[in-house]
């Protein structure tokens, strides 16, 4: 069972979550959103959201450097394993309470607004609350590592995550003696891989994207969208009147403007 | 230059009687489904008044619109992209659904099935979000119908700057007049800038700014970012959603549903040519009360050779060009200078204008005695505040609006002339730097108002866009996601909305 959760499962979570949100984008983009209510209420989103978004991105990113970082950078950059497990502890806890902060008020106005709770999903709700939990596994591993500050017991998840993303058949047997908070951490956490494309948990990404659509690929502020089929011809100045005639007669009629910006 | 089209309307506010059939016939058409009841693409507002959404005009509150930084660079007010994305878990410029009005719906059915009772039944209001009983109303799309409420209210109008408004709460000085709004279609639209996702997009080929309901992720800046609250999530689907212009009718030469329908032929629609590289240089100029004629400075005269020379360079269809030179937007915004734009201190350079209304002559008993300037009266009598007029279509300058008001009073004298006295009197057209036969063309076409004068509205060009051959068997028009109707219930992504109870029966 131990190997089928952790050896097997990995796979088929993220299988699932990689095809699924293929799927989804290619699809069904019309869904594909943020689903947020605050139109339909303001009252705690500002807070709220903003302590959970921040909170859960900080903890997303320390567990994706701090599992599948080679353990042979930490070593190089000299960051021993007792050190890096006290950042953990004490960035991971911050965020970890900011985020279940957030994610409560998050929670009781979803649970409790009548306007909210009447236009939820069963998803909407379902995730919110998975993920709550997940924050609450998260920090009551707190106490468990705190008896062993020696990194040893990270040192395993690390092999065994990176033991996933390498094809390591053994992966599972590296937490085999893992206290039990851990795992179901990780099997919720997995299980919140696997339903990640059924739910509005998809904007992760467009949120990721954003900053590079908006900031980097689009050049000014306008998105002018042209249906022609061929751009026009590119051309300074105005043309005078008599040089002009001469020209759109020799010119294909499908002749056209600046291309579509998007 | 670059020579670009643009769909323009004009609504002459002198003749609306605020019948609301603009907004009816659009809600029927557009925003009659879930999650969009309390959107209103077109709405007849009373000013003065603080309008649908409250307050909308007040950019301090909203951020909407543009503006020009110290340093002279034009920006969102909402911010520069980074501070956009700095609000995207929460926009805090965002208005509630309660600063529109929460939807509602009665129980229309209990009148017929409540069985006998000591009272007479009543339908009484259910809320259209969460189907519950609504006890009091507090506000609807057209909460200050004809001055409804208190004038402590309506005077919050952004308008009033810079006006003495406590006279106009008496009632002998009052004054009221309708504006209908839809959305602008803007040359330099915000809510486009704002969107993060590239979702919303001006079209080349005619202007209309549209939101792409695949694209759109919800992220809510445009609803913001837009100055005139023309933009409208959908709480049902997640995406935003505006006025379309009802592209499908003008792609096929047809004007919008609010337009033809509008009894009493206030609207006009027409193409207008301008210069695309000017825009930016348009939109920023320095002095706000300069931006009217910045945008009276971009457009292009479709008479003149060159420009149409370059438009047919720049791939304007000629049947485009033509409708340009028969634009009635192009008369009465540039030729006769009756039409401005709604705040333009927005920065947007909008493109649907509005002709200004007459009303009557403040202090009738005195009218005998009052100003009046030859045959004509005082229009600075007129009994709507030139500066309120001027607040709302020209950043406060008040001279253009006092020059259409001037001639629209020409008009009606030349035209009263002519048609009592049979005399067609020059003098009256010289006093406002017209001609009679340009009076009398201003006469056909916003007096009149004959459909073909009111609607110039060249077809679009698909065949030079898409080959139909690909199209056949191809569904037709749809709001959402290709062939589905747009609301995935039950779908394995989007999950299943649980149906809205809308019990009839009061409990």
């Amino acid at each position: 069972m131990h190997d089928f959760l952790f050896g097997i499962f990995p796979y088929i979570a993220l299988g699932v979550a990689i095809m699924g949100t293929i799927a989804r984008y290619e699809r069904d983009q019309f869904t594909w959103k943020t689903s947020s209510s605050q139109l339909l209420r303001r009252r705690q989103l500002v807070i709220g959201s903003i302590l959970f978004h921040v909170g859960v991105l900080v903890i997303f990113f320390g567990h994706l450097i701090g599992l599948l970082t080679p353990i042979q950078v930490f070593e190089f950059i000299g960051i021993s394993h007792g050190a890096k497990q006290m950042l953990a502890l004490v960035v991971g806890g911050i965020a970890g309470v900011m985020a279940l902060i957030g994610g409560g008020m998050l929670f009781h106005r979803r649970w409790t607004d009548p306007r909210i709770r009447q236009t939820s999903s069963f998803w909407d709700i379902t995730i919110l609350a998975l993920l709550l939990v997940q924050l609450v596994l998260g920090l009551g591993t707190i106490f468990v590592s705190i008896d062993h500050l020696d990194g040893h017991e990270m040192v395993t998840f690390m092999f065994w995550a990176q033991g996933i993303f390498t094809f390591d058949a053994a992966a599972a047997s590296y937490i085999a003696d893992a206290a039990l908070v851990f795992k179901l951490h990780l099997l919720l956490g997995l299980v919140i891989i696997l339903v990640f494309p059924f739910t509005r948990l998809v904007h992760v990404l467009s949120g990721f994207a954003v900053p590079f659509r908006y900031l980097l690929t689009r050049p000014g502020y306008q998105v002018v969208r042209s249906r022609r089929s061929t751009p026009l011809p590119k051309r300074s100045g105005p043309v005078s009147p008599n040089q002009a005639t001469a020209e759109s007669k020799s010119a294909p009629p499908s002749g056209a403007a600046a291309g579509p910006a998007e | 230059m670059r020579v670009r089209a643009q769909i323009g309307m004009v609504l002459n506010l002198d003749k609306c009687i605020g019948c609301h059939t603009c907004s009816v016939t659009c809600k029927n058409v557009w925003t009659s489904r879930d999650g969009v009841e309390y959107a209103w693409f077109n709405n007849v507002e009373t000013k003065p008044g603080t309008g649908y959404p409250t307050d909308w005009e007040n950019q301090k509150r909203w951020k909407g619109g543009w503006e020009r930084t110290r340093s002279g660079k034009l920006q969102p007010r909402q911010g520069s992209k980074w501070r956009i994305l700095a609000n995207i878990f929460a926009n805090p410029d965002l208005p509630e659904i309660d600063d529109y009005y929460e939807p509602f719906d009665f129980d229309y059915d209990h009148l017929q099935s409540a069985p006998e009772m000591e009272a007479f039944p009543t339908a009484r209001a259910r809320s259209q979000v969460t189907g519950k009983r609504i006890e009091k109303i507090e506000k609807g799309p057209n909460w200050e119908e004809i001055l409804g409420g208190e004038f402590s209210k309506r005077s919050q109008d952004y308008n009033f700057e810079g006006v003495q408004k406590e006279i106009y709460g008496e009632y002998e000085n009052t004054f009221m007049m309708y504006l209908p709004r839809l959305c602008e279609h803007c040359l330099n639209p915000s809510c486009a800038a704002s969107c993060p996702s590239g979702a919303i997009y001006k079209r080349e080929e005619d202007g209309i700014v549209l939101i792409d309901q695949e694209k759109c992720r919800g992220w809510r800046m445009c609803v913001s970012g837009c100055p005139y609250k023309k933009v409208y999530y959908n709480w049902s689907t997640g995406k935003s959603e505006k006025c379309t212009l009802c592209y499908p009718r003008i792609e096929s030469g047809n004007p919008t549903v609010c337009s033809e329908t509008c009894v009493g032929r206030i609207r006009y629609i027409g193409v207008m040519l301008y210069d695309a590289d000017r825009i930016e240089e348009a939109a920023n100029v320095a002095d706000t009360k300069d931006l009217y004629d910045a945008q009276l400075g971009i457009f292009l005269d479709p008479h003149d050779p060159g420009v149409v020379e370059t438009a047919r360079a720049d791939g304007i269809p000629g049947d485009w060009i033509k409708a340009a030179q028969e634009s009635p937007i192009w008369k009465m915004a540039m030729e006769w200078k009756v039409a401005f734009p709604l705040h333009p201190e927005y920065r947007t350079l909008p493109m649907v204008w509005y002709i200004p209304p007459l009303s009557p002559i403040q202090n009738a008993a005195e009218a005998g005695a009052i100003g009046t300037e030859g045959a004509m009266p005082d229009v600075r009598n007129l009994r709507i505040p030139l500066r309120y007029l001027a607040n709302m279509l020209t950043a406060g300058d008040e001279e253009p609006i006092a020059q259409a008001l001037e001639r629209m009073l020409a008009m009606r004298s030349y035209m009263r002339a002519k048609t009592l006295e049979g005399v067609n009197d020059e003098g009256i057209a010289a006093r406002v730097g017209l001609s009679g036969r340009v009076i009398e063309d201003m006469y056909r076409i916003m007096a009149l108002a004959d459909y073909e004068d009111r609607f110039v509205i060249p077809t679009t060009h698909r065949e030079e866009v898409e080959d139909a051959y690909d199209l056949r068997g191809d569904c037709g028009f749809t709001d959402g996601n290709g062939c589905s109707t747009g609301i995935s219930s039950g779908s394995l992504f989007g999950g299943k909305r649980r149906p809205l109870k809308m019990p009839a029966e009061v409990q």
